[in-house]
């Protein structure tokens, strides 16, 4: 545990720090939030922060510390979704494709290419053009957005493994295709599969958070970070800007972090793959 | 000229097979276009055949997708569901203000990541610091939000810009989406900026450039000359990449300061079901990011000699 702290340098270990501590208050929302997130009463529209409401109330009177709580529990499993449908689906058509190589490698290499046409968003606005607007929805779209990267960089290091003497001794001596790719390969490309999911989270928040904002996500009054940023455009024309910067905000605050985060696993810049 | 030659006809391949795909999705999605078409009120079983019979929806699948084909490789992408407008007439409308703001957004993205990286990369200290933490903000900052707050600065505080649509004539057009402009780049423009400063400080230390020095060729030239040319290459592909993901993001830009682009279209045409709409998007979608990716790489052929068009993918 001290040495993962000592890995991630006092800027990665304030980073893991505030992830967690999103992550508590995503799961202890229900507890620790003082009101509901989705009532409010119109009289008490635009207050400042106080005892009473921490960090105010928006334009229909509801505690914006309480959706922010509430707001990170649909804002970090839309993500979680993605991260883990991708990091399932991508490794096993990248481990598959290399394992058999040829025609199979070929077609795969194909059906991501078709993929790889598609801006992340636009397969996203166009699987809820046919299955109406959920968050379930963008969250699987972007999903299969996102399979070609992470099969690509998994399939070409598995690539390299696959000559390797410890893949090619137990081969020889008969053993199933199957069990050398879950028992010798898997762990060794173990290590990118969490980096790339770590990226993928950040740029997944950013995505979902923007089909939220579109209208097109999560739907209010649920609360949700990408509809409170949403939300507080018109608050935030009129001066009262709380609801709409809190909440992008948090956005900002946790995609960063976890960059910096997936840079310390990884050891690469984040930054390259394309938003 | 094979090379071109070919990566025309794989994009070609690919747009023939996305839109068999896009038109299957769309034929597949529940509930059933005239239905929309009549909103819910009751007609009579010859009404909704008449409109059936308008629409040609009782043709087989692959006919109705053979139509819509050969129809849109003549430029005409059919009636809109929900205003019975043309698209192709509706799309051309829109077509203007998408380009100039991604066009906008483009030069926002390589003046200023560049600039920003060139200059972290070459000073070190204060600049070079700011450039980095500025980056690494930067990237994590939703275009949606960006637009929010430059929105609320400049337009609502300062008073300095529009706050919503696109103007009118050349200029004006520029003013209203200087600020879109600026919120699309501005996560690109952060990780380009980065990208670069990586670039020239490992050139930097390079041995050719370290001999230029030692030779006693004078410092600016060798920035110039060896640094800053060759630091050019893994950059042009990062600018390349995010030039083509400004389509994308172009959409969500739009939307915030509700300019009458096609991205705002293809939003409200997904909350309608306006299938022709979105369907016609998606492919000069498709089309446009594909346009942009094989110039992408043309270009760095350019570039770099020693990248040979023939064997590259």
């Amino acid at each position: 545990m001290i040495k993962f702290f000592q890995r991630m340098g006092p800027l990665g270990s304030v980073a893991v720090g505030f992830v967690a501590l999103v992550v508590l208050g995503a799961l202890l929302a229900p507890i620790i939030a003082p009101y509901d997130p989705t009532i409010g009463s119109v009289i008490q529209r635009y207050q400042g922060p106080s005892l009473a409401h921490l960090l105010g109330t928006d334009q229909a009177g509801r505690d914006i510390f309480s959706r922010l709580l509430w707001g990170a529990r649909s804002s970090l499993t839309g993500p979680l979704i993605v991260v883990v449908v991708t990091a399932v689906f991508g490794t096993t058509l990248a481990l598959t494709s290399v394992w058999w190589g040829g025609m199979v490698d070929s077609f795969m290499s194909r059906v991501l290419d078709l993929l790889f046409a598609f801006p992340n968003l636009l397969l996203a606005m166009l699987a809820i053009a046919v299955f109406g607007p959920s968050l379930t929805t963008a969250a699987l779209a972007l999903s299969i957005a996102y399979i070609p990267y992470t099969a690509r960089v998994i399939r070409s290091t598995a690539m390299r493994e696959r000559n390797l003497p410890y893949i090619r001794s137990p081969q020889l001596q008969g053993i199933s295709g199957l069990t050398i790719t879950v028992r010798h390969l898997l762990p060794n490309v173990a290590p990118l599969i969490v980096t790339g999911a770590t990226i993928n989270f950040g740029f997944a928040m950013i995505e979902l958070a923007a089909l939220s904002f579109l209208g097109l996500g999560v739907q209010p009054p649920q609360a949700d970070w990408g509809v409170m940023v949403s939300n507080g455009q018109q608050s935030l024309l009129k001066g009262y800007p709380a609801e709409s910067v809190l909440a992008g905000l948090c956005i900002v605050l946790t995609v960063s972090a976890l960059g910096v985060v997936g840079e310390r696993l990884g050891g690469r810049a984040a930054a390259g793959r394309k938003a | 000229m094979m090379f071109v030659m070919r990566r025309l006809l794989a994009l070609a391949g690919v747009l023939v097979v996305s839109s068999f795909l896009v038109f299957a999705a769309m034929y597949a999605a529940p509930g059933s276009p005239e239905n929309f078409l009549v909103q819910g009120r009751t007609v009579s079983p010859e009404v909704l055949a008449a409109i059936r019979e308008q629409y040609s929806l009782d043709d087989p699948f692959f006919v109705r997708f053979w139509n819509w084909l050969t129809n849109v490789l003549q430029g005409d992408f059919g009636l809109s569901l929900s205003n019975r407008q043309d698209v192709g007439e509706l799309l051309a409308n829109r077509l203007p203000t998408t380009l100039m703001l991604v066009l906008l957004a483009a030069i926002v993205i390589v003046v200023l990541g560049l600039g920003l990286g060139i200059g972290a990369g070459v000073r070190d200290g204060f600049v070079d610091k700011i450039v980095l933490l500025g980056s690494n903000l930067g990237f994590a900052v939703p275009t949606f939000f960006a637009a929010l707050l430059l929105m609320s600065i400049f337009s609502v505080g300062l008073g300095w810009f529009p706050v919503f649509g696109s103007g009118t004539g050349f200029l004006d057009r520029i003013w209203h989406l200087t600020l879109p402009a600026l919120a699309l780049a501005l996560p690109s423009a952060a990780v380009v900026a980065r990208i670069t400063r990586t670039a020239i400080r490992e050139e930097r230390d390079s041995e050719h450039s370290v001999m230029a020095s030692a030779r006693g060729v004078p410092g600016r030239l060798v920035l110039r000359r060896h640094v800053i040319r060759n630091s050019m290459l893994p950059v042009s592909t990062i600018v390349g990449v995010h030039i083509a993901g400004l389509i994308a993001g172009s959409f969500v830009v739009e939307y915030a300061f509700t300019l009458d682009g096609l991205g705002t279209l293809l939003v409200s045409a997904v909350q309608r079901k306006d299938f022709a709409v979105v369907q016609a998007i998606a492919i000069i979608l498709v089309a446009a990011f594909g346009i942009i990716n094989l110039l992408v790489d043309l270009l760095y052929a350019a570039i770099d000699p020693r990248v040979g068009t023939r064997r590259s993918k």
